[in-house]
């Protein structure tokens, strides 16, 4: 029995080390597409978060962007609320030439950052309080409401730059290292994510949130306290989301409302679109998917300038009613085998159902 | 004779009909009790009421002496009262054993709990329970592709891993293969003697029932219509022509 999990020990060790040494490589042989890297990583984090909910929980969630969003601009009010006045920073936006310290450009990022994830975390307490009454596709309205409206507020609030934005303090350093920083950033951040999700999704916590999807008035049946599990999983989500949007605002330098900050039509979809095509509710779906549409949407917006959202729009319904899987859910379907699904013949050979038991689990072993 | 389960003057209507009035029961600790009477008589009612899936609206329900019809489902479950359901409820994407996993009790959860990883001694227990009804050899399957007979199984099995005080068992055999039903009321008995659960049993299988109850309740048109031991039920005038007389027959 130990062979095949010492083979898939070999197999994963291989995978991740081999990850590992292209991550810390790709900026530095294709040093061009450093960008497209990072934001690569962005996209992985994206689908690894939102399929917290929306694959391991059931719950679909379209206002996932909105965490995103609000991470950027906590941490940009931060940043420059430790040194300036924020009013009169964006009030004087381009017209005053602002310098920030190399100092304090990096304590105004770190400081910024941690309050972005934890206020992120703290919103998506408040928020679930209000939508998690909410299910099925009434919690896919509700959370892009949060959503869209969380942009248009932003445009209307003049103290942090309204529908004008921010710019954000200036790298204290060259561009190119300022690419490499942002891309290790990322990397570190989204794999960061990534083990701590396949962590607790071992233990009860992934099961509890499997549980409310499969059925989650048998979960309350149960005793289960789903409340407080679909509560803490949307806070886990957030606080790498507010990360995600505090570096991505400053690895892009000026952010603003719509575009930047709480792009619901263009990333708050694509991180659906990016589970479905890797396929929801497993560990590597969403990073096979981001990575796979993070790729066909750069050569739709490459080759097949002006037909792009056309191309993404046929994507989309392809996946929705012919491939609905998606890759890693296509994969355990073909192969059950591969991850543990099979029927014990040892156990079953020793005796019939509802035969005294204890031979056949002793036959197994 | 402790009563687990107290329901006094029970009354429960959905718009105009009333499918719970003014009933009365008891369900001893440790017995095996039954509840039967025809389709609509209340009785799937009574374990939603009981269960805390509905409020009621006149009565009251103790569960070990306490009143708990002003709580919601996931406190009374963790107090210690579970059910299964008529139209059996499953984790149907997550395998057996992880179906056996999530149901442990939930009654002292911490933050930390919350997090943590299953110790062996747990999943020891859930594949001695999931041997107990049958399914260890399937244990690594999606219990979605399970047969129905077989989710019935292992949604037994889960109640079980709950360790309940009392369990509601809403027709355990309705969808089971036949030769399999002996093995379960077996079972179900077991779990009654060995485990000490209490239970409390809908069914309509009127030889299985009549063999496994200490104590049998019948309800008709949602009132509560006779009380006793097996016996004195099978030759009550009144339930063999609310139920296995007239009317039941008719409408079939």
């Amino acid at each position: 029995m130990t062979t095949p999990a010492l083979i898939f020990k070999r197999d994963s060790l291989l995978l991740y080390g081999g990850l590992l040494v292209a991550s810390l490589a790709a900026p530095f042989v294709f040093a061009d597409y450093t960008f497209q890297f990072t934001v690569l990583w962005v996209m992985i984090l994206f689908a690894v978060t939102w399929d917290l909910l929306g694959g391991q929980m059931g719950y679909n969630s379209l206002g996932n962007i909105f965490f995103f969003g609000a991470g950027m601009y906590i941490c940009a009010i931060v940043q420059i609320g430790l040194y300036y006045d924020v009013a009169e920073y964006t009030a004087a936006s381009g017209e005053v030439h602002v310098e920030f310290t190399t100092r304090q450009y990096y304590t105004g990022l770190i400081l910024g950052t941690i309050a972005a994830a934890v206020l992120s975390a703290l919103f998506a307490v408040v928020f679930g309080y209000i939508v998690f009454g909410l299910r099925g596709p009434y919690f896919a309205i509700g959370t892009l409401g949060v959503a869209l409206s969380a942009g248009e507020l932003t445009g209307a609030w003049q103290y942090i730059g309204g529908g004008g934005g921010i710019s954000l303090p200036v790298f204290p350093g060259e561009p190119d290292d300022r690419a490499l920083f942002f891309y290790f950033l990322c990397f570190s951040l989204a794999a960061v994510t990534f083990f701590v999700l396949r962590k607790i999704y071992t233990g009860r916590f992934g099961l509890a949130i499997n549980a409310i999807r499969d059925d989650e008035a048998k979960a309350e049946g149960m005793g289960i306290q789903t409340v407080r599990y679909k509560t803490i999983a949307w806070s886990i989500s957030a606080f790498f989301l507010g990360i995600s949007g505090a570096l991505f605002g400053n690895m892009i330098g000026f952010i603003e409302p719509l575009e930047v900050a709480f792009p619901t039509v263009t990333f708050g979809i694509f991180m659906v679109v990016m589970c479905l095509l890797g396929g929801k509710g497993t560990m590597w779906g969403p990073v096979v998917g981001a990575t796979l549409f993070h790729a066909f949407k750069e050569v739709t917006w490459t080759y097949m300038l002006g037909w792009q959202w056309v191309a993404l729009g046929a994507l989309i319904i392809v996946l929705v009613v012919f491939f609905q899987q998606g890759v890693m859910g296509w994969v355990q379907e073909k192969w059950p085998e591969r991850f543990g699904i099979v029927v014990d013949d040892a156990a079953a050979q020793a005796g019939p159902d509802l035969d005294d038991g204890t031979r056949r689990r002793e036959a197994a072993q | 004779m402790t009563a687990m389960i107290e329901v006094r003057g029970v009354t429960k209507a959905f718009g105009g009909v009333i499918a719970n009035n003014n009933i009365t029961l008891d369900v001893p600790m440790g017995r095996v009790t039954g509840l039967i009477g025809p389709n609509g008589s209340g009785k799937t009612t009574l374990f939603n009421s009981i269960v805390g899936y509905h409020p009621i609206d006149a009565g009251s329900i103790k569960f070990e002496g306490l009143e708990i019809s002003d709580l919601q489902v996931q406190q009374i479950a963790r107090r210690g009262l579970l059910r299964t359901f008529q139209q059996t409820r499953i984790y149907s994407k997550m395998n057996c054993v992880e179906n056996m996993l999530i149901s442990v009790p939930h009654r002292r959860q911490t933050y930390r709990d919350m997090f943590a990883q299953y110790p062996p001694e747990v999943t020891e227990r859930a594949e001695q329970l999931l041997d107990f009804v049958g399914l260890y050899s399937k244990r690594k399957l999606i219990a979605g592709s399970l047969s129905f007979g077989q989710q019935k199984l292992l949604e037994f099995a889960m109640a079980l891993m709950n360790e309940p005080k009392v369990l509601l068992l809403d027709e355990p055999t309705a969808g089971i293969n036949p030769t399999l039903i002996n093995g379960l009321i077996n079972r179900l008995r077991r779990a009654a003697t060995e485990l000490g659960v209490t239970l409390f049993v809908i069914e309509h299988n009127m030889p299985v029932i009549m063999d496994l109850a200490d104590d049998i309740y019948c309800l008709a048109n949602g009132r509560l219509l006779a009380h006793g031991t097996p016996d004195e039920i099978q030759n009550d005038e009144r339930v063999i022509n609310a139920y296995l007389g007239g009317h039941y027959m008719v409408e079939d």
